[in-house]
């Protein structure tokens, strides 16, 4: 079966430009903010948003890190191979700032507890609050949920929600998969669009 | 690219494939991101008990090691040769699996005999490291000398590296000379006719018994430490006095300069100084001395979590 786009190119801009005007409405122009993006995938997003809220905001610079998480995985020698790392990138300490974590799914909520785990490896925020792309809601694993949501999607287990970015993928989408890998089709998820 | 070493143990570099050893570098440049960070430790090895079983002395090593299984959360136990019970004459293999008894999941182990890390993973149910073996193997001393000239100029391969001095004494130019050439560099021995092996001509390196040419050839220079303890005590048989080895083979900052180009400069340590090196060429910018007991760490760490990730749950 073919993949089913949750976000088009359009829709997926305007998502991302709402996204920073909610940050910039909770953190107003950012001072004492980080963003940090996990790796491998959530730094994508991160890197967009941050090039999208220097523009908004007409500032240089904004505090900005990128987070491995590999060593700090629940999963280490529950999988057949051990996981590589990414790169870290994260040259300032946490104390005292206010974390904004950026991740492109959430699913499990398994990795945000790794990388809860990681971050506080680099000092003691004041708060720290969680922004992603895509909530698969009803499929969490941990007690963990997101501040902000680009968009909510409802799907079961087998399936597979992928996001594609134009600087690595070509162009900008979010795709619902309702075959499983081996490509049998599985139940049609409800979706939702975010609630205001 | 493989995402799994091939071997269950490390025992030697002769083991590992050029991809194992690229397997290594990249999970060491994750571990050495986290040795910069305000709190230096991970979780991934919290269920894992090493024992350290030192039956010959050392410092570097030990520390190298007992820190990167302490940084990996790992729970460990040292143990050495003095006021154990192999002086009261019982065997490695007792030995060893008295404390696997006490539900041990790795051995990280220096033996003055060669082979006795090969013996053991034969015959114990345990992940066995070689942290040197006699004049055989030293594998995570290759690998990090290797890592940190990567670090220094970028890459191994097409790197001239010449090894000096104490060779026939030397595992660690062994497993250098292993690790290299796996990786594509050329090496070259150098040091006295006494000091290298019968089994020379066999391993595929130059030799030069003269250190100027020698040192005009390399890239990077590893002074071996001369080994006072494997040279029959006081009576020194395989060269006539230390003062003539420091003339003939010691680097000094006059014949540094004379090279006329930037040659890096490692060495394992222990240094005997004005020896092997003078201080001022051990303490020079193209030194990478301390680099190499920093990497050391990381590529520990490297080599403990990727063998961890093979034992079975």
């Amino acid at each position: 079966m073919q993949p089913v786009t949750i976000l088009g190119s359009k829709a997926f801009g305007l998502t991302v430009g709402r996204l920073c005007h909610q940050l910039i409405e909770d953190h107003g122009d950012l001072a004492g903010t980080a963003l940090i993006g996990l790796q491998p995938r959530g730094v994508l997003l991160a890197r967009r948003l941050r090039i999208e809220l220097k523009r908004i905001l007409g500032k240089e610079e904004l505090e900005y890190g990128e987070l491995d998480i590999t060593f700090h995985r629940d999963d280490f020698r529950h999988r057949a191979t051990p996981p590589t790392p990414s790169v870290t990138q994260l040259d300032f300490t946490l104390d005292d700032r206010k974390v904004v974590l950026v991740d492109d799914v959430l699913f499990t909520g398994r990795t945000i507890r790794a990388g809860l785990d990681a971050l506080l490896t680099f000092g003691r925020p004041a708060s720290v609050q969680l922004l992603v792309l895509v909530d698969r809601r009803f499929s969490r694993e941990l007690p963990i949920q997101p501040d902000y949501v680009g968009k909510w999607v409802d799907s079961i287990g087998d399936q597979r929600v992928t996001v594609e970015w134009k600087e690595s993928d070509g162009k900008d989408s979010v795709m619902l998969h309702v075959s499983d890998r081996e490509g049998r089709p599985v139940p049609p998820s409800r979706r939702s669009t975010p609630q205001p | 690219m493989s995402d799994q070493l091939s071997t269950e143990h490390l025992l030697g570099i002769q083991d590992l494939t050029p991809e194992d050893i690229a397997l290594i570098f990249r999970t060491a440049d994750g571990f050495k991101e986290v040795l910069n960070r305000p709190i230096k430790k991970v979780p991934s090895l919290r269920d894992i008990t090493i024992a350290n079983l030192f039956f010959e002395s050392s410092t570097r090593t030990r520390v190298s090691f007992e820190l990167a299984e302490k940084r990996l959360s790992a729970d460990v136990v040292n143990f050495s040769f003095s006021g154990s019970s192999v002086s009261k004459g019982e065997t490695l293999v007792d030995t060893v699996n008295n404390i696997l008894a006490m539900k041990v999941d790795m051995v990280v182990m220096r033996h003055p005999d060669p082979g006795a890390a090969v013996f053991l993973s034969r015959h114990v149910d345990a992940r066995i490291v070689n942290a040197g073996d006699g004049t055989h193997e030293h594998p995570t001393q290759a690998l990090l000398d290797a890592y940190s000239i990567r670090e220094k100029l970028g890459k191994v391969k097409g790197v001239k590296v010449l090894i000096v001095g104490d060779i026939l004494h030397s595992r660690v130019a062994l497993s250098n000379i292993f690790c290299l050439q796996k990786l594509g560099a050329e090496v070259m021995l150098c040091g006295p006719i006494t000091l290298m092996p019968h089994h020379v001509s066999s391993l595929g390196v130059k030799v030069e018994h003269d250190l100027d040419k020698a040192l005009a050839w390399c890239d990077v220079a590893n002074m071996l430490r001369i080994q006072l303890e494997r040279q029959g005590g006081d009576g020194i048989t395989n060269f006539p006095s230390l003062r003539e080895y420091a003339m003939l083979y010691g680097l000094d900052l006059d014949r540094y300069r004379r090279i006329g180009k930037d040659v890096v400069i490692m060495h394992p340590g222990p240094i005997n100084r004005g020896v092997e090196v003078t201080s001022q060429v051990a303490d020079h910018a193209n030194s990478i001395i301390l680099d190499q007991v920093e990497n050391g760490v990381a590529i520990r760490m490297a080599v403990l979590y990727l063998l961890a990730a093979r034992i079975p749950r």
